[in-house]
């Protein structure tokens, strides 16, 4: 996983509630749907996929009103988004579309909880902030100025110069900061999980099906 | 010291916390993982950095959501699917159970673990797939995850969560004939919003949840993810247990009595405290129907389509006229009589025998209207068969439905069962998004008695006047 240190770019306004992840990562695009129904969720470009329902239209030209199609935001490091963002699919292309553009935060009131794992997964900041808060900075983001995150310090200074202390679990914060794979970190623990494993298989044997070789 | 008052969720929750990581974060184990055809690239990568899979006989691998649903298809069982493929050849690898298409065990992920019985009572069960809080109607604690995590948790046996608040939604009331699981949760997100269940865990309570099948139960927690709870739950109690009872991979003789003793123990404690309860009285619900983009987005059959001129909130009045243009309604008209090109019932949802069986005694003796494409997709080879034993195929083949095989099919199109665009559906499945059951498509979400009384009358109709 990248680390997430500091992140410093133009912050994408898209202040609609209820955003979910089939539309932040549609399994085609438009022009596409005709052709590859049932081919669906094939990889491929990532960055171009994220939002390709509002990107682009039937013959896969850009919609020119859409904010990531816009100048500036064409750069967006940031999106500032509406309450509920990436509710519904648990699909993580959803996380990794969004970091494939270059969006490596995302500011909303409150987001689905799956999405927000995914996240972190993806080496992704879902920072939690009030709806007035948002508002006012999608207001300073419109021209596409400078927005600037610092994780060690939870801050995140918007182009005014208005700083926002922005709360991020220590767990979390420190998994983005260095970078660190999770499952090197959770085999490190080991040792735990054989003895928390053979303690159950003790108290609660129907939990544990005959054990087979691994490889 | 008397111990502390528990809820049925912080029971489950603490005997699986393996490390706590602190802030709430805790290491849990994983008692039964599930890896659908889409994510097998989880058991690519698990290959290619060169990592174990920790339990084999704990993971599953399942054909869901890629594989055709058409009985005439020249490669019914996927074997040219790149995603079936995959998870095959890795589980084959691997050495864990593919619970193979066209086999008795295949089915939809959220309806064979319980069939099967690799889903039980107070275990915690992972898939990589949104509505895995499904099982929790079990008393369960299983929720969805990414596909970065699927990879974690096949290298681990474990994942990090965060506990989330407790949350009780107790409902109460007899509810009318016709009414369903289904009904219940529609009315039910369409009160409290699509977001009201974020950062908790669900208990379901009440009278209405009690006299509920488990068919009934799957159903409603199965849409505790579209209201925003990752995890629902049910208590076990004597429905569960008989359902639960004899499955194959339930535990037998003298363990499944020391799991019993386990299991009753399981409900929350009458004086455990939630974080936030909510109550709602169901007494003379209709059946419901939705006519917009979210599941809350919902009416009573008998009901008419919102003016988004009546909604003080400029927001949500912007968000109600594109929902109704996509949706091609006219606010103020009743729903009733819209007309409709499609019907589809099965999905994750209301796939399950006690679905069918209540959509056939709708159908029988009917027609599907000449205008609507019907299509029944049972749950899994278990479903069907049960259907094909009570002669329900013939009722729906007769009435003209099509009758499919086991997938998710429609829900979602990732296999290319999809609406073509512009199209109306009326869909027993779980989410009314743009395009979600293809490009384009309209879907009203229902019961399934309610998608059957509407294939029949060619349009959106009350089952209450077909009885």
């Amino acid at each position: 996983m990248t680390a997430l240190t500091t992140l410093v770019g133009p912050a994408a306004p898209l202040l609609i509630d209820n955003i979910n992840t089939d539309l932040i990562a549609p399994m085609y695009r438009p022009a596409q749907a005709g052709i590859l129904r049932g081919l669906a969720v094939k990889r491929g470009d990532l960055a171009g996929m994220l939002f390709a329902g509002w990107r682009y239209d039937a013959q896969d030209r850009e919609i020119p009103e859409f904010v990531l199609n816009r100048g500036p935001f064409r750069n967006a490091r940031f999106l500032l988004a509406g309450a509920n963002f990436g509710c519904g699919s648990s699909r993580d292309t959803a996380a990794l579309m969004l970091s494939a553009f270059g969006i490596r935060c995302v500011a909303a009131p409150s987001f689905g909880e799956i999405f927000r794992d995914n996240c972190f997964k993806a080496g992704m900041l879902p920072l939690v902030l009030e709806r007035e808060i948002v508002a006012a900075l999608a207001q300073e983001a419109s021209g596409g100025a400078e927005f600037t995150l610092d994780l060690a310090a939870q801050t995140l200074r918007a182009p005014s110069g208005r700083i926002v202390h922005v709360e991020v679990p220590a767990f979390r914060r420190e998994q983005l900061l260095s970078g660190a794979d999770e499952i090197t970190l959770t085999l490190r623990r080991s040792e735990d999980i054989l003895a928390y494993q053979d303690r159950e298989r003790a108290t609660r044997p129907w939990l544990f099906l005959p054990q087979r070789e691994n490889c | 010291m008397p111990e502390q008052a528990r809820t049925l969720f912080d029971k489950v929750w603490e005997r699986h916390v393996v490390a706590d990581y602190g802030d709430g974060f805790a290491l849990m184990h994983v008692d039964r993982l599930i890896v659908p055809d889409l994510t097998s690239r989880a058991l690519t990568e698990l290959r290619t950095r060169g990592l174990v899979l920790a339990r084999p006989e704990l993971v599953f691998g399942v054909a869901d959501h890629a594989i055709t649903t058409d009985p005439a298809s020249d490669d019914p069982r996927g074997l040219t699917n790149p995603f079936i493929a995959n998870l095959r050849e890795q589980a084959r690898h691997f050495g864990m159970t593919m619970l193979e298409v066209g086999e008795p065990g295949h089915g939809i992920m959220h309806v064979i673990s319980p069939e099967l019985g690799i889903a039980l009572p107070g275990l915690t069960l992972c898939c990589s797939d949104s509505h895995s809080c499904t099982i929790g109607a079990l008393g369960a604690l299983a929720w969805g995850i990414g596909g970065g995590e699927l990879t974690h948790i096949l290298a681990t046996q474990t994942s990090v969560q965060r506990k989330p608040k407790t949350m009780r939604i107790t409902l109460d009331g007899r509810l009318p004939p016709d009414t369903q699981g289904k009904d219940i949760i529609l009315r039910l997100i369409g009160e409290i919003g699509v977001a009201a269940g974020n950062g908790h865990a669900v208990e379901y309570a009440g009278s209405a949840i009690r006299g509920l099948a488990m068919e009934g139960r799957f159903t409603v927690c199965n849409m505790s993810v579209e209201f925003g709870a990752r995890f629902g739950m049910i208590a076990p109690d004597d429905t569960t247990l008989n359902y639960v009872a004899g499955r194959p991979y339930a535990p037998r003789e003298a363990l499944w009595d020391a799991a019993l003793a386990d299991w009753r123990a399981l409900p929350s404690d009458p004086a455990a405290a939630f974080d936030c309860e909510i109550a709602l009285d169901l007494t003379g619900l209709a059946p419901q129907v939705t006519w917009g983009n979210n599941p809350a987005a919902v009416l009573p059959i008998d009901g008419c389509i919102p003016d988004p001129g009546n909604e003080p909130n400029p927001e949500r009045r912007r968000e109600m006229e594109a929902a109704l243009a996509y949706m091609d309604l006219v606010p103020n008209r009743a729903i009733e009589g819209t007309p409709i090109d499609w019907v589809f019932i099965g999905s994750c949802t209301n796939s399950r025998i006690a679905d069918l069986r209540a959509a056939a005694a709708v159908v029988n003796g009917r027609k599907v209207a000449e205008s609507v494409s019907a299509w029944v997709v049972p749950g899994s080879i278990a479903v069907k068969r049960q259907a094909e034993a009570e002669g329900l195929d013939a009722i729906f083949r007769a009435a003209g439905f099509a009758w499919r095989a086991p997938g998710c099919s429609m829900c979602v199109g990732a296999n290319g069962d999809v609406v073509p665009s512009g199209q109306r559906c009326v869909s027993t499945s779980n989410r009314n998004f743009v395009g979600r059951q293809g490009p384009g498509s309209r879907t009203h979400l229902a019961s399934p008695v309610v998608a059957a009384a509407s294939a029949c009358a060619g349009a959106i109709a009350d089952p209450r006047k077909l009885m």
